[in-house]
């Protein structure tokens, strides 16, 4: 921002030191209008800008310490769990949400009309001065921080008719008020630069703001062979912007076909074993008209449909899992996915049958791709990939969905079921399964059956209207930024008179640069060589 | 997929790297230690010895050689060191120089045999940032120094590049791999190239701001300048230096933190999610922008823009260092 506001606030009606000998002395009295530009001086003054600026830094920070709600909300309520005291009160205080808290949007909006204040009145001086003549030349050229002098051959017309041209050719504009002087300047791209820089910000802020509001995200888990219809109540999450209509959705489908994942095998180096290497889904999108394409989603390699992004951002298994009654009729069968909760997919799940009698029957537990069981850990897995596929589960009865409450799909609710007892009668029923292994269930309840595993892909489909205009501002932002710190302002005037002897001339040249610029001095020298070298 | 003997060749060039880059250190120390005023072999002093002999009458030892020789001709124009040096300290110098250049050369290798190992960009865990970030700087070093007379600031380059690379090896060495999905991407080229790079020109800048304040301190105080410090720039030229390399960075974490918000939007569906290196991006982005409006504010103190821009520069570690390893985030690597 330009020095130019400081000088300003130095015209500001502040209220006067009144203190010291005189302390009856009366202070200029500020009306409410006084106080109001008082304000509005302070808040555009640069000084409170770079205040917010650091605010703003400091601020910033909690939220990468924290766990943040809208990130990690798991992570956030185990925080919470985990520091019953502190964990309200920084809640309250908006620690957990802290981009959308108003004390932090308390100090970027205020930032921002602070740049507005700066910028605006900035451009409308810029525009003038662009349309514009530079400035009439000093008196005393001698008192500019640059200046030279040189005595020359030629009359003071001709030179001046030389050096005209040469600033010409150093792309000044060159304007001569009278008839011993220029006036030439150059480097206007910089403040150019510099005001399109703080008007983009402007509008990346304004592309952030338009993207939430008419923006929408929603996730969906889509075990292979399942088709997901883009319909509100397909997806697990779905989370609209304020100004977005959830029902008005491209009715298009996308059906998993398949899903190739592969892991680490060869490499045994730190974190590396079992690390995931590739991850590629194949997809029949049927849009609208009922037209199919097959597609591929990858990571990094999103999948467009025109009304929504289709990103591939998880994955895991959903065995196949059938449940009998004593008749052997089906009550339950379906692929069934299961959350995983390490990198080598431990993964928990629960399978609700709501069609069992007497009661509702409900299982509990892991789905292990490469199963351990051990005393320490108890079950888990040791490498993602299904090497040794097993089905770890408890076994309740009972009822599924007290009063209805709305509950996760992945663990079961237990308040009012009961746990199926084991063998002996004792503790609890434990069932470990492999794919194709069936389990009675004991006292005539039926059987449940594990028949095998499906992938599933964590889709989440996304829009963001405002994407393209945060980007192309922040582009012009860096366009702007370096025409700011690149390009040099520079003053340069120039008076001739002629000297002792006829036919010489005395050029005297000045500079006058905007920041402290180390190349001021060589470009005088430059100049004032100009009529010498065209000699 | 990896090949072990072009692993331990790049390891071998990285550790000769650091020989050859300790020896250059100890060459530039030797340089500041012996431009300092009052050294025993002091130029200017012996020069001006030289020449009382001479006007003392024996003109005919005036063609003898004293310990003087013209300066490098690039010293002069900038104002750096004093246009009498002791032979010793150029040739202190010199070593550093070629030193400097050898274990650049040995780093290079290093990183090219990792990629040739690997099959890919270099940069996918902490360990290749860290070496790219060092081999950047030195390059960015190096190209300056073709420009002005840096040999001042030779051991305030090598010496941080040397801890970065140390660090890389003992702390955060992880053997070559492949990639985890999401950084399959060309992006990472663009993004964490010019990540590292700007890193590279911030840690010079720092460099520069360190020497600028203390400089300063030492001109504030007038008095005895006995120290190498007389012999470097001064204050005004050196904050100069440290504006002119943030200029340059500025603009590239720009770059850098937009380019990483086009590959967030392709990997993760979101260009911007507040993930904790996100966070720490931008906390860097204000505050070097802090540190720019600082220096354009009428009456701000230059000294404390400087401390803008150097606490900006903790902010660029504590983000490699801390956030990468200790925060949960989008942004942790494989195996570091």
């Amino acid at each position: 921002m330009s020095t130019t506001r400081d000088d300003a606030l130095s015209t500001q009606p502040a209220p006067v030191d009144g203190g010291g000998a005189g302390g009856s002395v009366s202070q200029p009295r500020l009306g409410p209008v006084g106080w109001l530009r008082y304000a509005w001086r302070q808040l555009t003054s640069m000084r409170t800008a770079l205040f917010l600026l650091l605010l703003l830094s400091v601020a910033a920070i909690p939220g990468s310490t924290f766990p943040q709600r809208s990130i990690d909300a798991a992570r956030t309520a185990q925080w919470l769990t985990d520091h019953p005291t502190a964990g309200p009160i920084l809640d309250r205080l908006g620690f957990f949400e802290v981009y959308a808290s108003p004390w932090f949007a308390a100090i970027y909006l205020l930032l921002f009309v602070s740049l507005i204040g700066c910028v605006a009145p900035r451009s409308r001086i810029h525009w003038h001065q662009m349309r514009s003549r530079p400035p009439r030349a000093p008196r005393r050229l001698e008192r500019l921080a640059a200046h030279r002098e040189l005595e020359v051959e030629g009359d003071p017309d001709a030179v001046r008719e030389r050096l005209r041209q040469a600033l010409r050719s150093r792309r000044y504009r060159v304007h001569a008020h009278d008839g011993v002087t220029l006036s030439a300047e150059k480097g206007y791209l910089k403040e150019s630069g510099n005001l399109v820089f703080h008007l983009a910000l402007i509008g990346v802020l304004v592309g952030v703001a338009w993207g939430h509001l008419l923006g929408w995200k929603g996730d969906v888990i889509l075990p292979v062979g399942q088709t997901f219809a883009n319909t509100l109540s397909r997806y697990d999450t779905f989370s609209p912007g304020p100004w977005v209509d959830p029902t008005d959705l491209d009715p298009y489908t996308i059906r998993l076909d398949r899903l190739d994942v592969e892991f680490e095998t060869e490499d045994t180096g730190r974190g590396q074993f079992g690390a995931p290497r590739d991850f590629l889904a194949s997809a029949t999108l049927t849009d609208a008209e009922g037209r199919e394409e097959e597609r591929e989603i990858a990571v990094n390699r999103p999948l467009e449909t025109g009304n929504g992004t289709v990103f591939l951002l998880g994955n895991g298994y959903a065995p196949r899992i059938t449940v009998r009654d004593a008749d052997g009729t089906v009550i339950y069968s379906d692929a069934t996915p299961f959350l995983p909760e390490d990198n080598n997919y431990t993964s928990v799940g629960a399978v609700k049958v709501a069609g069992a009698q007497p009661d509702q029957l409900g299982f509990a537990g892991f789905f292990l791709p490469t199963g351990v069981i051990d005393d320490e850990r108890g079950p888990h897995s040791v490498f993602p990939d299904t090497l040794d596929p097993q089905l770890a589960l408890t076994a309740f009865q009972g009822t599924l969905f007290p009063a209805g409450a709305p509950q996760s799909v992945y663990t079961l609710d237990t308040a009012e079921m009961t746990p199926l007892p084991g063998k002996d009668g004792e503790g609890q029923l434990r069932i470990l399964l492999r794919p194709g292994d069936t389990f009675d269930l004991p006292e005539g309840r039926g059987s449940i059956t594990f028949d095998g595993i499906e992938r599933f892909a964590g889709l989440s489909i996304r829009t963001d209207p405002g994407k393209m205009l945060t980007l192309v501002s922040a582009l012009l932002a860096l366009g702007g930024l370096v025409l700011s710190l690149v390009v040099r302002r520079r003053r340069v005037f120039v008076r001739v008179r002629p000297a002792g002897e006829p036919g010489r001339t005395v050029v005297s040249v000045g500079g006058l640069a905007k920041d402290d610029d180390e190349g001021m001095d060589d470009e005088v020298a430059a100049v004032l060589t100009a009529p010498e070298g065209t000699r | 997929m990896t090949d072990t003997s072009l692993a331990q060749l790049s390891n071998q060039a990285v550790y000769s790297a650091m020989a050859v880059l300790t020896l250059a250190m100890l060459a530039y120390a030797l340089y500041l230690a012996r431009i300092a005023p009052g050294h025993a072999d002091d130029a200017s002093q012996e020069a001006v010895r030289e020449r009382r002999l001479v006007t003392a009458g024996n003109a005919t030892d005036a063609d003898q050689d004293g310990p003087v020789e013209p300066a490098a001709p690039d010293a002069a124009q900038t104002g750096g060191p004093g246009d009498a040096e002791p032979r010793g300290a150029r040739q202190a110098a010199g070593v550093g120089w070629a030193l400097t250049l050898l274990g650049t050369a040995l780093l290079v290798a290093g990183v090219g045999l990792r990629a040739a190992e690997v099959h890919r960009w270099p940069l996918g865990n902490m360990y290749e940032f860290a070496l790219v970030g060092a081999m950047f700087t030195l390059l960015g070093f190096i190209g300056w120094s073709t420009r002005r007379d840096l040999r001042w600031l030779g051991l305030f380059v090598v010496t941080p590049v040397l801890l970065t690379l140390g660090a890389a090896v003992v702390v955060w060495y992880t053997d070559a791999s492949e990639l985890m999905p999401s950084l399959k991407s060309y992006w990472l080229a663009i993004h964490v190239t010019v990540a590292t790079m700007t890193v590279a020109v911030f840690t010079i800048g720092a460099a520069l701001g360190v020497l600028y304040l203390v400089q300063d301190r030492l001109e504030a105080g007038g008095g005895a300048r006995r120290s190498f410090m007389a012999r470097l720039p001064s204050a005004r030229a050196l904050e100069r230096l440290t504006y002119a390399a943030h200029v340059v960075a500025f603009p590239m974490w720009t770059f850098t933190v937009i380019a990483g918000a086009i590959w967030a939007r392709q990997a993760w569906g979101s260009y911007w999610n507040w993930d904790p290196k996100e966070v720490w991006s931008f906390v860097i982005w204000t505050v070097y922008a802090a540190y720019l409006h600082a220096r354009a504010t009428t009456g701000w103190k230059r000294q404390n823009a400087v401390w803008i821009a150097l606490a900006g520069f903790v902010c660029v570690i504590l983000n490699f260092a801390v956030v990468n390893v200790y925060f949960v985030g989008q942004h942790s690597y494989s195996g570091l």
